[in-house]
């Protein structure tokens, strides 16, 4: 175990960064809370998304495919599997919190990329895992707060707004969901799922039910990705 | 209380579900290998469906209009590394401001 050197200052910086990152996550929550009333959901049911789902990506996807027309079996079916990496995380973060009582439930709930990132950040820091720990507590309760206030703000200001299309608020979604595609593309392989999944759903969009492409196009993936494993293994 | 009531409460549940999972399962049976290779692609196939959806399709016609344009200007932007709201906000602008001036529906 390495002493607490400078722990004062440390923590000072790591709560620097907890709240800068807290903020740069409302504009993603400012977003959000806009196109849940956009898409026709209520403002409770946009906030208790923030509150309980608590996970950017499935939140936008979730919401995004309802308002795409995609139906509640899609909807929750895209959430969930941009959620499965957030199992991952909290196998690792079960590691480094060691968790008991209420403070898993809570452990698990402030389980998202960004607290991951800061916790396994800091646990090779001065501090050791302690610092780790503090890390990770301080970014997802800044997160929560400031994703859930934002949240709040831009359910609030589209509300006011009339008809989002004249904003160009269909356009905006997409482009969101581009970008956080964007850095998953990272090679031959995923670039090919990508426009393999997309040309599946296009196919499919005057084929079947609204709502089947976005599935079909999952499932598409995961063949590919079978495939390849099994290749692999030869 | 929406149509959209139960997708939100039930998304809501397995996220949190998923989370706790990890505080409780034992790490072995995350790292199968089918399971570590499959599940970071679903969600690339998923968002791209999702995506050409989000672009093209009006119910169950495809429909090119301003959509098209918005998207292309946010993918310039990334290609130039705009951070995200950059993005979003530019695609908005460029689809709402050709609405507006009748350019495109």
């Amino acid at each position: 175990m390495q002493p607490d050197r400078q722990p004062i200052s440390s923590r000072r910086k790591i709560l620097r960064d907890a709240i800068g990152i807290g903020l740069g996550t409302a504009t993603y929550g400012l977003s959000f809370g806009a196109l849940g009333i956009a898409t026709g959901l209520t403002l409770i049911e946009t906030q208790l998304l923030s509150l309980i789902m608590f996970t950017g990506a499935s939140q936008f996807a979730l919401v995004g495919t309802l308002a795409a027309g995609g139906g509640a079996l899609s909807a929750v079916s895209a959430a969930s599997l941009l959620g499965v990496r957030n199992l991952a995380y909290a196998v690792r973060n079960n590691t480094l919190l060691k968790p008991h009582g209420i403070q898993r439930l809570l452990g698990a709930q402030l389980t998202i990329d960004e607290s991951t990132a800061m916790g396994l950040g800091h646990e090779k820091g001065i501090d050791g895992q302690a610092g780790g720990r503090y890390a990770f507590w301080a970014t997802g309760i800044s997160v929560f707060i400031f994703w859930n206030i934002a949240t709040f703000l831009g359910a609030v200001a589209i509300s006011q707004v009339g008809d989002p299309k004249s904003l160009g608020l269909d356009a905006a979604i997409a482009a969101g969901f581009i970008a956080l595609l964007w850095p998953q593309i990272t090679n031959k392989f995923t670039m090919l799922v990508a426009v393999t999944s997309a040309a599946v759903a296009i196919i499919a969009i005057s084929i079947v039910q609204p709502g089947l492409p976005i599935l079909l196009a999952g499932f598409v993936a995961a063949v590919m990705a079978w495939i390849k494993a099994m290749k692999n293994h030869e | 209380m929406s149509e959209f009531f139960w997708p939100v409460i039930i998304g809501s549940f397995i996220a949190f579900a998923l989370k706790f999972a990890g505080f409780l399962v034992p790490k072995s049976i995350l790292e199968h290998d089918l399971f570590k290779k499959i599940i970071p692609i679903l969600p690339i196939g998923m968002l791209s469906g999702l995506i050409a959806v989000q672009v093209l399709a009006d119910k169950q016609n495809i429909v090119f209009d301003g959509r098209i344009i918005g998207v292309a200007v946010g993918i310039v932007a990334l290609l130039f590394r705009a951070p995200f709201i950059v993005v979003v906000i530019l695609a908005a602008a460029v689809t709402a401001i050709g609405r507006a001036n009748g350019l495109w529906i």
